[in-house]
């Protein structure tokens, strides 16, 4: 079976995001990017799903710029066999990266496909749902458990009240949270060998979907900073301050 | 603008985050319906007709809405689409799940965890783990939304008497089975819509003193967090992660207790009214958003605030 992975280049995420000075984005110059970490451990999943012969290639994707190049490097070091490139100077929404991601199924014909949940950038939550609908597959969100069963995947997915476990008819897209698994660090001989595994460039207008934005960004804007607080000495003190100064108890 | 709201509800009854959703779809137009789509749920369709303002409920119960798989619900919603500008739901689990599949099948964009609704096209919502406010217009047709709940008060239950009216079921895809839940139990209050919220960190060492915690948070009449760390750790489950991929809690009173203050973490509770942090790191970053910061040993610190409110 072969696996489609996906991964986003994203700012770090131990970087604090600044609205540029013009107010028209996020400042992503000469700032320390990222593999989204939840792409991480998608790859991660579906390498040790390869090394315990349920899998025999993993396809990494990624969509973006030319230094996308790099995160689809970390995926080949990781362990993925190969890459495709879908080079944009565009944003795209995740309407948009579901439609790509559509089209390189169509060609790829993967048995399953997995994502990370969210990006950390846009904080969406969207693009593996928007995925399993165009193509009419099952969807596991938010999966911290896969079990794969012949034509079924038995999954347990983080909710809200706890944990639920479903069976997903497959090929399915599954989602990772973070309790999933720990991804691998890439080690040096791994990154040497990552070199030389293939990676496909395909400009995105030849695969013909229509990626076109759906939002017009108005504006983005820093919230404003909590005021300082103050430090207490002691027990009695914060006690003292809960009732008699904020009135929360 | 006529606007649908996805209710959250187990059949019985519906959810709180339910009465967040209706302030919210109520700044976006007035015509109002909530759809309960499960079985079993007139109970929750006759809480859902006694919200103030709600025009109708739609009553889908069948079979294959039991536990409100997306890959069902989904082609429900495609069918009503058409009758409304908005489709509106919690940014829960479930809210999160459902939305973005029923808009690609409309070909439209999710609009995800709205904070504001700025007018009917335009919405806020954070981005980057909420250190940024984002502002945007949606250009389709059909606005599909989840909201923030912890952004909008709560609507009244009671005093409406709206007509419910059944719809018949979508069929069963097959594509997904619902194999069994594992829901953790607790006496506390929920954590997303408690008033007072205690939660653990890295901190805290291992799971059994989280009892500590419970101990606090019985005098409190509180929720339990914690941090990313304390999950991954394994101190507590799933459930209780506040942060950026966990939940986002805004209460009046939110207790940070050996937690560092990541910024993952700081996305999910900053909107809280009051913020305590007792660390033994007085360079903890959680102390820079603490409006009372305790530089202690936590384990001394505890035993001594749970006394102090006999």
């Amino acid at each position: 079976m072969k696996i489609l992975v996906t991964c986003k280049r994203v700012l770090d995420p131990y970087v604090k995001a600044r609205v540029k000075a013009d107010g028209t984005g996020v400042n992503l110059d000469n700032v320390k990017m990222a593999m989204n970490p939840f792409d991480e451990i998608a790859i991660e999943e579906a390498i040790r799903m390869r090394e315990a012969g349920k899998a025999d290639e993993i396809v990494a994707v990624s969509i973006g710029a030319a230094k996308t190049e790099e995160t689809l490097r970390t995926a080949l070091a990781m362990g993925a066999d190969r890459a495709v490139h879908v080079v944009t100077e565009d944003d795209i929404e995740p309407l948009g990266v579901a439609k790509v991601l559509k089209s390189l199924v169509e060609s790829e014909q993967p048995g399953l496909v997995i994502m990370g949940k969210q990006a950390i950038d846009g904080d969406s939550n969207q693009a593996g749902q928007m995925l399993a609908a165009l193509l009419g597959w099952a969807q596991g969100t938010n999966v911290s458990n896969v079990e794969l069963d012949g034509d079924t995947a038995n999954i347990t997915r983080e909710i809200d009240g706890g944990l639920e476990r479903l069976a997903l008819k497959m090929p399915c897209v599954l989602t990772s949270d973070l309790r999933l698994n720990e991804p691998r660090y890439a080690s040096l001989p791994n990154i040497m060998k990552a070199k030389k595994k293939p990676m496909d460039k395909k400009p995105i207008d030849e695969l013909g979907v229509d990626t076109a934005p759906r939002q017009t960004l108005v504006s983005v804007s820093e919230p404003p900073p909590r005021a300082a607080g103050v430090k207490v000495a002691s027990v009695d003190e914060l006690v003292d301050k809960l009732k008699n100064e904020a009135q929360v108890i | 603008m006529s606007i649908l709201i996805i209710a959250e509800h187990d059949n019985a009854e519906i959810k709180g985050a339910t009465l967040n959703t209706l302030t919210a779809a109520a700044k976006m137009g007035d015509s109002v319906d909530i759809l309960i789509a499960g079985s079993g749920c007139s109970g929750a369709a006759e809480a859902a007709a006694a919200l103030p303002g709600v025009r109708s409920v739609k009553l889908a119960d069948s079979a294959e809405y039991a536990n409100q798989l997306a890959e069902n619900v989904a082609p429900l919603l495609v069918q009503l689409a058409g009758d409304y500008s908005h489709l509106v739901a919690p940014a829960t689990t479930n809210g999160k799940n459902l939305m973005p599949r029923v808009a690609a099948l409309l070909d439209v964009m999710a609009i995800s965890d709205i904070s504001d609704v700025v007018d009917a096209d335009t919405f806020e919502r954070p981005i980057y783990a909420g250190n940024v406010l984002s502002v945007i217009k949606s250009n389709d047709a059909t606005k599909v939304i989840t909201v923030r709940t912890t952004k909008f008060a709560a609507a009244e239950a009671a005093g409406g008497s709206a007509s419910i009216d059944s719809i018949d079921g979508s069929g069963d895809t097959g594509l997904a089975t619902f194999e069994g839940q594992d829901l953790t139990q607790s006496d506390r209050p929920e954590l997303t819509s408690a008033k007072v919220v205690v939660s653990g960190g890295r901190g805290m060492q291992n799971g059994d003193n989280f009892a500590m915690l419970d101990e606090l948070a019985g005098k409190l009449n509180a929720a339990v967090g914690a941090s990313r760390a304390a999950v991954d750790a394994g101190f507590v489950p799933n459930d209780y992660q506040v942060g950026q991929t966990g939940k986002v809690v805004a209460p009046d009173l939110y207790i940070a207790i050996g937690i560092s203050g990541a910024i993952q973490h700081l996305a999910g509770m900053k909107d809280s009214k009051t913020i305590v942090a007792i660390n033994n790191d007085e360079e903890a970053p959680i102390f820079q958003v603490a409006d009372y910061g305790l530089v202690m040993d936590l384990f001394d610190a505890v035993p001594q605030f749970t006394a102090a409110l006999d």
